[in-house]
């Protein structure tokens, strides 16, 4: 096999990947609640936000 | 749980913070200095002349400038989004020193005129090694800190900030390959054009993962906290992520159409170019659709209003980018000031407007402060800039189609309509609009510095930010 054949199939494997990538987000029903999931991964952290606008300067405090 | 809770290091992100506005200003400084060189020669004095102080300019805006807001950055949203402490508080400290090690080295050797003349790879490999080391050093923290996350999910903006730091790793090593021959001095590995593919090669992937993978991490962390909603489409971001890995790698021989390349070569990167269009605008369109239905609050929020008009320029140079890269498009505007404008526009435009904007976010988070020291200050800088921005890019697009125009002008009997000094000489009032878009960027870089002085003045560190158990997240 010539080197210029691997180059070719790994291009196609590539793009195969790709498309297989793109039917795994948008093609699978059972990731829309996972990626829902993650995007709101920004907002869970609320605890760390009120130290940040520093209302909370009490170290020792419980966690709820 | 009565034991002691785990804290975010803040540290890091503070000191990085920090160093990102400094440097900003140094590297804008040596920017503004170049821009003026260009108006009045006679400023090209000594070890300050043109050609020495345009690498510093470009390692300085790109590595220090936009290196520091990326450690920061990611060092915030890494910790945020994961639920953990830093993997490492000492290693991730030795990222600190280490980089503006790098940094105070390529301030000095630069002008020194101690230089492997690769572009945005200039300095010699004792620094290159020290670069790796720091760089490996970034990646253990960075993953470690991933690897130990409390939640199930790696957010998306990870995902960008890990791509950028592994494809960087990559290039900077492929790249550096040199053999040196004394402490100052080092012959590139690869000979000819292989050596210009190779660098060509990491060029534009240091634009492709320095400057838009890793800043689009950025965007998808904090477009969508400040907008306080979460991003327009989720799924469109996975997407959004793997088209651009796949795509950029193959784009970098646009930067040589019509030299000693293979045509095949050329025509590959021209055309990998074209279809970046489409994750890139995938990717813009996204962060801006974030705002859906929240529009007014572009109104009377500079912060949003800096991230917003960033993706607007994102979304204007990736569309430019492709259409230079065309071969046709490119025999008029190579070696012309439209690259220069270009560049610009994203760097000016989307790297440097993304990054003051999320420092802007995270300066009075990390000092324990409501918000900066002044909002309309802000507003302030967002203007100044913004018009720098557009005054920049303007004068540059009209003075580089100027000059290819002129390059390849031909009278009847086919000689050139004109020498190349008569396109220098018709450049001059443009390099001097462009002088004062520069003056007007680095003044609000002044700006930023005297709000980020006044609120870390009346502040406090931010050491005791809890980690929340994701546990408790339901309790």
């Amino acid at each position: 096999m010539d080197i210029n054949d691997l180059r070719a199939i790994v291009t196609v494997v590539s793009f195969l990947t790709f498309l297989g990538i793109v039917w795994w987000a948008y093609g699978v029903k059972a990731n829309k609640k996972r990626f829902e999931e993650a995007a709101m991964l920004p907002f869970a952290d609320e605890e760390a936000e009120r130290a940040e606008l520093g209302l909370d300067r009490n170290r020792e405090r419980k966690a709820s | 749980m009565s034991e002691t809770q785990s804290t975010y290091n803040y540290k890091v992100v503070r000191q990085f913070a920090v160093m990102t506005v400094i440097w900003g200003i140094v590297g804008m400084l040596v920017g503004v200095i170049i821009a003026a060189q260009m108006v009045w020669p006679e400023l090209n004095m000594g070890w300050l002349h043109f050609g020495r102080l345009r690498p510093l300019h470009t390692n300085a805006v790109i590595f220090a400038f936009g290196g520091c807001a990326l450690f920061a950055t990611s060092y915030y949203v890494v910790q945020r989004t994961c639920h953990t402490r830093i993997f490492s508080d000492g290693l991730a400290a030795f990222t600190f020193w280490g980089w503006q090690l790098v940094i105070v080295l390529a301030a000095i050797t630069l002008p020194l005129g101690i230089t492997q003349g690769k572009e945005y790879a200039e300095l010699e490999w004792p620094i290159d090694i020290l670069i790796t080391v720091v760089w490996v050093a970034y990646a253990i923290v960075f993953f470690g800190t991933i690897a130990k996350r409390k939640v199930t999910h790696i957010y998306v903006a990870n995902w960008f900030y890990g791509g950028y730091i592994l494809a960087v790793a990559l290039l900077h090593v492929v790249n550096s390959a040199a053999i040196p021959v004394s402490l100052t001095k080092s012959y590139s590995a690869y000979a000819g054009v292989q050596d210009a593919m190779v660098q060509w090669w990491y060029g534009h992937n240091a634009v492709g993962f320095f400057l838009t993978a890793g800043f689009l991490g950025m965007m998808y962390y904090f477009v969508p906290k400040q907008a306080g909603r979460p991003v327009y489409s989720y799924r469109l971001s996975v997407v959004h992520f793997w088209a651009l890995i796949f795509t950029y790698m193959w784009a970098g021989p646009h930067h040589l159409h019509y030299t000693a390349l293979p045509d095949w070569t050329q025509s590959v990167g021209m055309l990998f170019s074209l279809i970046l269009l489409a994750p890139s605008w995938g990717g813009m369109i996204n962060g801006v659709m974030t705002l859906s239905g929240a529009w007014h609050k572009l109104r009377d929020d500079p912060i949003l209003k800096f991230l917003i008009t960033s993706l607007s320029f994102y979304g204007m140079s990736t569309f430019e980018g492709p259409m230079m890269a065309i071969k046709t498009v490119n025999a008029l505007s190579h070696y012309t000031d439209w690259t220069i404008g270009h560049v610009h526009s994203g760097a000016l435009g989307w790297v440097a407007m993304i990054s003051i904007g999320s420092i802007y976010y995270l300066l009075p988070r990390l000092f324990a402060k409501p918000e900066m020291f002044s909002v309309k200050l802000i507003t302030v800088h967002f203007w100044v800039a913004t018009i720098g921005v557009v005054l920049y890019i303007a004068s540059m697009w009209i003075a580089g189609v100027m000059q290819g125009l002129m390059w390849r002008a031909v009278n009847a009997d086919g000689t050139l309509t004109y020498s190349f000094v008569e396109s220098v000489k018709a450049s001059y009032p443009f390099w001097a609009i462009r002088f004062l878009g520069g003056c007007l960027f680095l003044s609000g870089m002044l700006i930023m510095a005297y709000n980020m002085v006044k609120t870390i003045a009346g502040g406090r560190a931010v050491d005791d930010a809890l980690v929340l158990q994701p546990a408790a997240n339901h309790a």
